[in-house]
């Protein structure tokens, strides 16, 4: 578990960041992170303690008790066309098409129908869905919604990419497809992804810089950067000899964390 | 015995007639002589005029209550302070025997058409504005939450999220409007008394003409009728929406 040099510029930071619900319920305690540009950095930990909170932070849904989010050293005041979401629930418009989900953050922004259908495609195919642009969500699979979601997201070409656990509402397999979808993609597509998972392999296999959240209240308990080489097969990866190894020790340091 | 309304529609006028024949109450002519009573309605001009009275009051009376219902439900569901200071009247109103107000209206609005939307009115908004606002509280959050993400301004996503998520209930609203609609339009009329099927109601009753009130009786519960099951099988076609959520 080595400290990677940090040549990378930061894009995002966050800066002692509190969030209390209800006068009480301490969320996130004094979060203050550094986000390299164009790595995929994951957020880890047990859940109810925080993730989704200090993603959506992030994405500025929710304005934190104390502590500020920087974007490139400016400080946001809410959502941007800097940071793009996908959901965990794919929150798709059920009404719509494929197509006009995907459109939809082009929609918001007054592009004109037929641009905003051409550049809706040309995302639609990237992520693999060529043919089911005149689709409804309850006519896809959930690996496909969630691709749907992903290409929304994409549609509005911004920096950063968040992500709230999009892959845990579909089964193994699909999960394990989009995981390596993502990747390729992330080859063409020069983003820096914030990934929030509950899962150690996840992490592990997917990310540059895993941030693990201490159990309620949420705090950075540790940072880790898996040294994995991505640049070949992907089917490689996890037999990377490092991989196993880091799994395992994410788990120890995890551990005290889970009732 | 086969099950089908049919058969047990079949029996009962069968029950009518004999009853009637019997003459055992002068209230109740057989079911064959107010056969011929329907080609008499039909040729009064009375009938038709109370028709058309009755058409356009239960028109304009649904058609507000829609139109007025539907925002006020929407605001309702989108700020508690709306909420707080309404949900109190619009669950009394919903629940009040309305009929008993009618009377009350009549002195204010006069014996015309005004008193007959009003009553229509009353029966039917509290319905909508209920529905809409449940519709709109059931929203999902995540997808308010995306429209925020991609900038729209409050007005889009009450317009482009929050409004088309609650469709399935606002149509359940309108749907059970109707029925209401229906009842107020007829309810206020017979208690009114003098105007519309009200005022032919009494004439026949008072005159004795139990064929042609009978007639009518039944000339209305079809007329409810049609328009209800027009309203659900428009429901219907619109269901798969809903179950797509
Ligand atoms: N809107 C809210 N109001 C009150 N408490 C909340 C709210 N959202 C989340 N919480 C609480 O904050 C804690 C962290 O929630 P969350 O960020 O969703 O965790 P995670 O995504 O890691 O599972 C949980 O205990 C949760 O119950
Ligand atoms: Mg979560």
């Amino acid at each position: 578990m080595k400290k990677r040099s940090r040549s990378t510029e930061v894009i995002l930071s966050t800066d002692s960041i509190n969030v209390v619900y209800q006068e009480s319920l301490i969320a996130l305690q004094n979060v203050s992170l550094d986000i390299p540009a164009a790595k995929l950095t994951a957020i880890l930990g047990p859940s109810g303690c925080g993730k989704t909170t200090l993603l959506k932070v992030i994405a500025g849904l929710i304005k934190p008790t104390s502590g500020s989010v920087k974007v490139r050293g400016k400080e946001i005041e809410g959502p941007g066309p800097d940071r793009a979401l996908v959901f965990q629930d794919f929150a798709l418009l059920p009404w719509a098409t494929v197509l006009q989900n995907v459109g939809f953050g082009l929609r918001a922004r007054g592009v004109p129908k037929k641009e905003r259908d051409e550049t809706s495609l040309h995302y639609i195919k990237e992520v693999g869905l060529l043919g089911f642009e005149d689709k409804y969500p309850h006519q896809l699979s959930g690996g496909m919604r969630q691709r749907t979601g992903l290409a929304r997201a994409l549609t509005i070409n911004s920096d950063i990419l968040l992500m709230d656990e999009p892959f845990s509402a579909v089964d193994e397999q699909m999960r394990r497809k989009l995981q390596e979808d993502l990747l390729n993609l992330l080859k063409v597509e020069n983003k820096t992804v914030i990934f929030v998972t509950h899962s150690i392999e996840e992490a592990v296999y997917l990310a540059d810089q895993v941030i693990i959240l201490s159990g309620r209240p949420g705090s950075v308990a540790e940072i880790v950067y898996p040294k994995i080489d991505r640049t070949g097969e992907i089917d490689l990866i996890r037999r990377q000899p490092g991989y196993i190894d880091l799994v395992d020790e994410i788990w120890s340091s995890l551990k005290k964390y889970v009732e | 015995m086969q099950k089908s309304p049919f058969w047990s529609l079949i029996f009962w006028a069968g029950v009518w007639e004999f009853v009637g024949q019997m003459q055992w109450m002068t209230l109740l002519p057989p079911l064959s002589g107010i056969w011929f009573a329907f080609a008499e309605l039909f040729q009064q001009s009375a009938f038709w005029d109370a028709f058309i009275m009755t058409a356009r009051t239960f028109g304009i009376g649904l058609s507000l209550s829609i139109v007025v219902g539907i925002p006020i439900g929407i605001l309702m569901g989108i700020s508690s302070r709306a909420d707080k200071i309404l949900s109190v009247w619009v669950n009394l109103f919903l629940s009040a025997p309305i009929t008993a107000v009618i009377p009350a209206l009549m002195p204010i609005l006069g014996i015309a058409d005004a008193t007959v939307i009003a009553t229509v009115i009353l029966f039917s908004i509290w319905v909508v504005i209920i529905d809409t606002q449940a519709g709109v509280t059931h929203v999902k959050d995540s997808l308010v939450e995306m429209g925020k993400i991609f900038g729209c301004s409050r007005s889009k996503i009450i317009f482009w999220i929050v409004i088309p998520s609650a469709m399935p209930e606002i149509i359940t609203g309108i749907r059970l409007s109707v029925v209401r609609a229906v009842k107020g339009v007829i309810v206020g009329q017979i208690v009114i008394a003098l105007i519309g099927f009200g005022g032919l109601f009494s004439t026949y009753l008072s005159y004795f003409l139990m064929e042609r009130f009978w007639a009518l009786i039944i000339v209305v519960f079809i007329m409810s009728f049609t328009i209800i099951g027009l309203v659900e099988m428009l429901e219907r076609r619109i269901a798969f929406y809903a179950k797509s959520r």
